[in-house]
């Protein structure tokens, strides 16, 4: 059954467009990805999911119920962590757990066992009568977590749950959000510009671009598109490489960003020696490294978008800061 | 109005009683102005001579007092109403907008919470004006100046919570404070009959509602006003409703 439906939902804001005409299912009981660069459109589109923005056009069903239509019933159904801390600071853990759980009407004695029990999940429980401005920002991300909970929700949205965590903490909160998945039977959908998050967590995932979804499978039917493995070659000048590259009959795919060329095929191992083989001086280029591994999600990435992540994210700073300079002058 | 709306609004009020009883140098840091302007204005202008405009049998201190209590409720009802944009900048308003909450409730439990806080300390403020022989001559007339402080409180909060609906960010506040706020206290005669103005500046304070709420406290606790209790009471009740629903509107209407 497929608790999220999504259909060519479309958000302009002043004539640009961050989510552009995208379509996608999320089935029941899975951990769902938008993966993407930062201003790729995966905040605005779990904001119009969540009720926050109105979208332009198209339409979204959250548990069966629109997302236009019938807001407080997606909003009851429904859990949230922001990508920035949403917390009262100057409240206590449970303080924070109990205002939420007046809010969404939960009567006493379901709000007492409630806090508990998701205190005990996120093991904040000896810290929870702490003012929320003395936690460290993983404690903030579990009490959020916790809080996103509270109220038994079908779906729980987590937007960047680690960003700006260190890597331990980051491990950690993945095994808490595996760990939900599998004892709550609760339906996660993730946004994440790391890949290895994806790669770790999501059954499924959708790789969005320019507001737009490029590809949308598991991770291993994505990599497996790439098909067997992937030779990295550094060359200069690259161009003269390139062309004479992709005359090379058992390279299925020649792609080039940043003077590297990447080539796939199958037994890379075997390729190496071919390649060196080429007779660089009369084409006019020069190998400095060749390395091989299998394909990656940044692979997949790079294969859908022609540029890796951090290229991406680079390009869309660059567009993000111009489009706040206009709105900052209007 | 059914009891999911007023869960809603109590659990507004509550979260603002706990940051209220918790930031104490925050009160402090609020009642700190209204205090100096009481004691050095109240000592400064109390020597015998009086005023123009306030006839001579009444102390500069009585005349002064009402005055101070509606400053101290202008200036904690605005920043009790402008605090919707702190919870915007530190991301708590994004928690309170996907609750399957009424936002109407939502401001009138801010509303509330403000309106209570900000009583506290009209009323501490009031206390203290005793020790500095501010007379009450009707115990009952206690009541009806509350009634004006609630009628402020809610008016300003309503005031606070548009304006921080309509911005972005809290870049803005320091303008708020310079030309919304101050104005509205310095024309609404917390000082000296707002008479002695020359006449082209006199029609801003009739149009300052403040001017009404400070008319009404006076001619409550000391049995001196302009106006009629009753023009004071209508424009305030009219005042405090209107922005209520701006209020309201505005904050609907906010996306975060």
């Amino acid at each position: 059954m497929n608790i999220i439906e999504v259909k060519n939902l479309t958000k302009e804001f002043d004539g640009f467009k961050a989510v552009d005409n995208i379509s996608f299912d999320v089935e029941e009981g899975e951990i769902f990805g938008l993966l993407g660069p930062n201003g790729a459109g995966k905040t605005t589109t779990i904001k119009m999911l969540t009720t926050l923005l109105t979208p332009t056009s198209g339409e979204g069903r959250v548990c069966g119920f629109d997302i236009l239509k019938e807001r407080d019933k997606v909003r009851n159904s429904i859990g949230i962590v922001f990508q920035e801390p949403a917390l009262d600071n100057r409240l206590t853990g449970r303080e924070n757990l109990d205002f939420h759980a007046r809010l969404y009407g939960l009567d006493k004695k379901t709000r007492q066992k409630r806090i508990e029990e998701v205190l005990e999940m996120v093991e904040l429980k000896d810290k929870a009568d702490i003012i929320v401005r003395d936690y460290s920002g993983g404690m903030q991300r579990r009490l959020e977590i916790a809080r996103g909970l509270m109220h038994y929700p079908k779906v729980l949205f987590l937007d960047e749950p680690t960003l700006g965590l260190d890597a331990q903490t980051r491990r950690h909160i993945w095994d808490y959000i595996l760990k939900l998945n599998q004892r709550e039977k609760i339906t996660i959908i993730l946004t994440t510009h790391y890949m290895e998050e994806a790669d770790y967590l999501c059954r499924r995932m959708a790789i969005i671009d320019f507001g737009r979804i490029v590809a949308l499978d598991t991770p291993e039917n994505l990599k497996n598109i790439l098909g067997g493995d992937v030779i990295s070659v550094e060359v200069e000048p690259a161009e003269k490489a390139f062309s004479a590259f992709q005359k090379i009959p058992w390279a299925k795919k020649v792609t080039q960003h940043n003077g590297v060329i990447d080539l796939n095929c199958e037994q890379g191992e075997k390729k190496i020696p071919l390649l060196m083989k080429i007779d660089q001086k009369e084409l006019g280029f020069e190998i400095k490294s060749i390395s091989l591994r299998k394909p990656t999600l940044e692979d997949v990435f790079l294969h859908f978008t022609g540029k890796t992540i951090r290229e991406a994210e680079a390009s869309n700073n660059e567009k993000n800061k111009k489009r706040m300079r206009r709105r900052v002058r209007k | 109005m059914n009891s999911n709306n007023l869960q809603t609004i109590y659990v507004m009020w509550l979260r603002e009683m706990k940051r209220f009883f918790r930031a104490k140098s925050r009160v402090i840091g609020t009642l700190a102005m209204p205090f100096f302007f009481l004691f050095t204005m109240g000592f400064g202008f109390n020597s015998g001579f009086s005023l123009p405009g306030i006839s001579s049998n009444i102390n500069y201190i009585d005349y002064l007092v009402p005055g101070i209590i509606g400053m101290t409720m202008l200036f904690t009802s605005m920043s009790a109403g402008i605090s919707v944009l702190w919870d915007k900048e530190f991301g708590f308003l994004k928690e309170i907008m996907v609750a399957p909450v009424s936002r109407v409730a939502i401001v009138l439990g801010r509303i509330a919470g403000g309106v209570t806080t900000a009583l506290i300390q009209g009323i501490l403020i009031l206390i203290l004006s005793l020790f500095m022989g501010f007379k009450i001559t009707n115990p009952l007339s206690i009541l009806l100046g509350v009634v004006f402080m609630i009628l402020i409180g809610i008016g300003f909060i309503g005031f606070g919570v548009a304006i921080a609906s309509i911005m972005e960010d809290t870049q803005g506040f320091s303008l708020i404070m310079q030309f919304i706020i101050f104005p509205i206290f310095l024309l609404s005669g917390t000082f000296f009959p707002i008479t002695n103005f020359p006449n082209w500046l006199r029609p801003f304070s009739y149009i300052d509602p403040l001017t009404y709420g400070i008319d009404g406290l006076r001619g409550s606790l000391i049995g001196f006003s302009q106006f009629s209790l009753v023009l004071d009471l209508t424009v305030l009740v009219i005042f405090s409703l209107a922005m209520v629903v701006l209020g309201a509107w505005f904050f609907n209407k906010t996306e975060v």
